[in-house]
């Protein structure tokens, strides 16, 4: 039998593997194994290497046309793809376009039949509605990928993955880690994606704090985490530290009662990190809010990997967008679209 | 996640058969390290940097720069960001960091790959290595050279030269003792031409 998630899982691989398992669109974790989640973490080590190159580019998307659609405003997310895009030396459209709730569904096809006109290759998507990205990648004309960069309270997958490579860059793997996740997991896009991708790749534990208006309160059977509702109790030997952004924009009043009780009872401090493991990391998504989810001592301490996850962001954007390229070029290549010799590049 | 190439390993594969053993291989990067000195002296070009291409490149490299005991550490290079075929069959899935220990700048390069064949491998390592900086010049040792180009690109040091039929694969197995295969090519693959692959 299957049951309603299973079938959500295997529509979501659908949408986003060819039938070789390639990967055509990034837009959720649901549905993808672990090795392809390894893959993703395999290729972005490559580009690491490309930021010591005193060109700091390669040819792989040359040619390419990368439009990023910035429905909702981002300054880290939009730049690293733009950067990313451009270190693969495609050509970079930058859109943004601010949405009004009732232009959105016809608008929304509009904008996307204009510029696949002008034959763009790939769709870099952040809305502010869960599955817009979906909803893109559905009616976008073969082969035009689409990476979700952001949708809604529901995925944000490529964070979620340089998040992963972070952890693994310090942790070596996942098996045997408890990672923590902290405040507003209810809004957290990011939380989501993280969720899945710890899960996917095997971590041993995954804590959800919060207060309870933020952490819902049926995610212990929805996502597979360990629901805590105090922070000390939570941080207890803990490997990882993820915290989250309050989602202030996201929330319309009676969350929390103020900015200065959550930091009392769920901030992070020097005191309250010693209660983790001694090794353990604090990472966050950006951008923070000093002294509200964490002191700025532990945000500039050595402990924290804030900075890096910046930089790791472009390295893992730079292979998720390689990935899906590729694989439009493998089906271009497929429909004839390309000569077709003997000989390959050797 | 497409399987176009051949993953590295000291394992040939099927349909293949050995043609130069481990002694024979050594014999010939010996002879290579000789012409390489002969060559460095001749064109003043010391101290040289050493670059092996991922990952038979490499393997030979390592022999080479022992040989002739460079004091420098070897550089590596994986051009598989910077194949053409790119747009035919996808990314390598084994993309291994490209390693450069000094700038390249004003150095004379000996560039150090397994085989050579249609010669694209070596423009690609030309062009990762000018997005590093500029060479005062750049030699390429090969230990297995076979006919098929389709460049104007020729090696200045040679370890051996193999007769192969046409659309024959040949295969330098590692990392241990060295040796080459021959064989043909898995079917369905749009790739392989010469060596282990970038």
């Amino acid at each position: 039998m299957i049951t309603p998630r299973a079938s959500q899982q295997e529509q979501a691989a659908a949408l986003q593997l060819d039938a070789d398992g390639n990967l055509k669109h990034f837009l959720t974790l649901d549905g993808l194994d672990r090795a392809l989640l390894i893959d993703i973490l395999d290729r972005a080590e490559g580009f690491l290497g490309v930021a010591q190159q005193a060109v700091k580019k390669v040819p792989l998307c040359r040619g390419k046309i990368i439009a990023n659609l910035f429905f909702e405003t981002s300054t880290r997310t939009r730049t690293t793809f733009e950067l990313a895009a451009k270190r693969l030396s495609a050509d970079v459209l930058n859109l943004n376009i601010s949405t009004s709730a009732t232009a959105k569904g016809e608008t929304l096809l509009d904008t996307l039949r204009n510029l696949e006109a002008m034959h763009v290759d790939m769709f870099v998507v952040r809305h502010a509605d869960s599955g817009a990205a979906h909803f893109i990648a559905t009616h976008a004309a073969a082969p035009v990928a689409v990476i979700n960069a952001g949708d809604g309270c529901y995925s944000h997958p490529t964070q979620a993955m340089l998040d992963m490579f972070t952890i693994r860059a310090h942790k070596g793997g996942f098996e045997g880690l408890t990672v923590a996740l902290v405040g507003d997991v209810l809004h957290s896009r990011v939380a989501r994606s993280q969720i899945t991708a710890l899960n996917t790749l095997g971590v041993a534990e995954v804590r959800a704090i919060g207060p309870s208006t933020l952490v819902p309160a049926r995610a212990a059977e929805a996502l597979g985490v360990r629901v805590c509702h105090d922070l000390r109790a939570g941080l207890r030997g803990v490997d990882v530290i993820i915290l989250l952004r309050l989602q202030h924009e996201r929330m319309d009043g009676g969350f929390l009662p103020s900015e200065h009780e959550y930091f009392h009872l769920f901030g992070l401090t020097e005191k309250r990190l010693r209660l983790a493991a001694a090794d353990a990391i604090v990472m966050h998504p950006g951008p923070i809010n000093r002294g509200v989810e964490m002191d700025s001592g532990v945000a500039d301490g050595d402990r924290s990997v804030i900075l890096e996850q910046v930089s790791n962001g472009l390295a893992v954007r730079m292979a998720v967008m390689s990935m899906c390229i590729g694989t439009q070029n493998l089906w271009l290549h497929a429909a004839g679209q390309r000569p077709l010799t003997e000989t390959g590049d050797a | 996640m497409t399987p176009t190439h051949t993953p590295d390993t000291a394992n040939p594969g099927p349909a293949t058969a050995l043609y130069r053993d481990a002694a024979a291989v050594d014999a010939a990067i010996s002879d290579m390290a000789q012409a390489l000195d002969t060559l460095l002296s001749a064109r003043g070009a010391r101290p040289p940097l050493m670059i092996g291409i991922h990952t038979g490149g490499v393997w030979v490299a390592e022999r080479l720069h022992r040989l002739l005991a460079l004091a420098e550490p070897l550089g590596y290079l994986d051009i598989s960001f910077y194949r053409d075929d790119f747009t035919r069959i996808g990314m390598h899935p084994r993309v291994r960091p490209s390693h450069l220990p000094v700038a390249v700048d004003d150095r004379h390069i000996v560039l150090v790959d397994d085989v050579i064949q249609s010669g694209r491998t070596i423009r690609a390592a030309l062009n990762v290595l000018f997005d590093y900086g500029r060479p005062a010049s750049v030699m390429l040792a090969v230990l297995a050279e076979r006919s098929g180009r389709e460049l104007p690109i020729e090696p200045n040091v040679v370890g051996l030269h193999a007769d192969l039929a046409h659309g024959e694969h040949l295969k330098l197995a590692g990392p241990g003792p060295l040796s080459l295969y021959r064989g043909s090519p898995p079917v369905g693959r749009a790739s392989g031409a010469e060596g282990a692959g970038p």
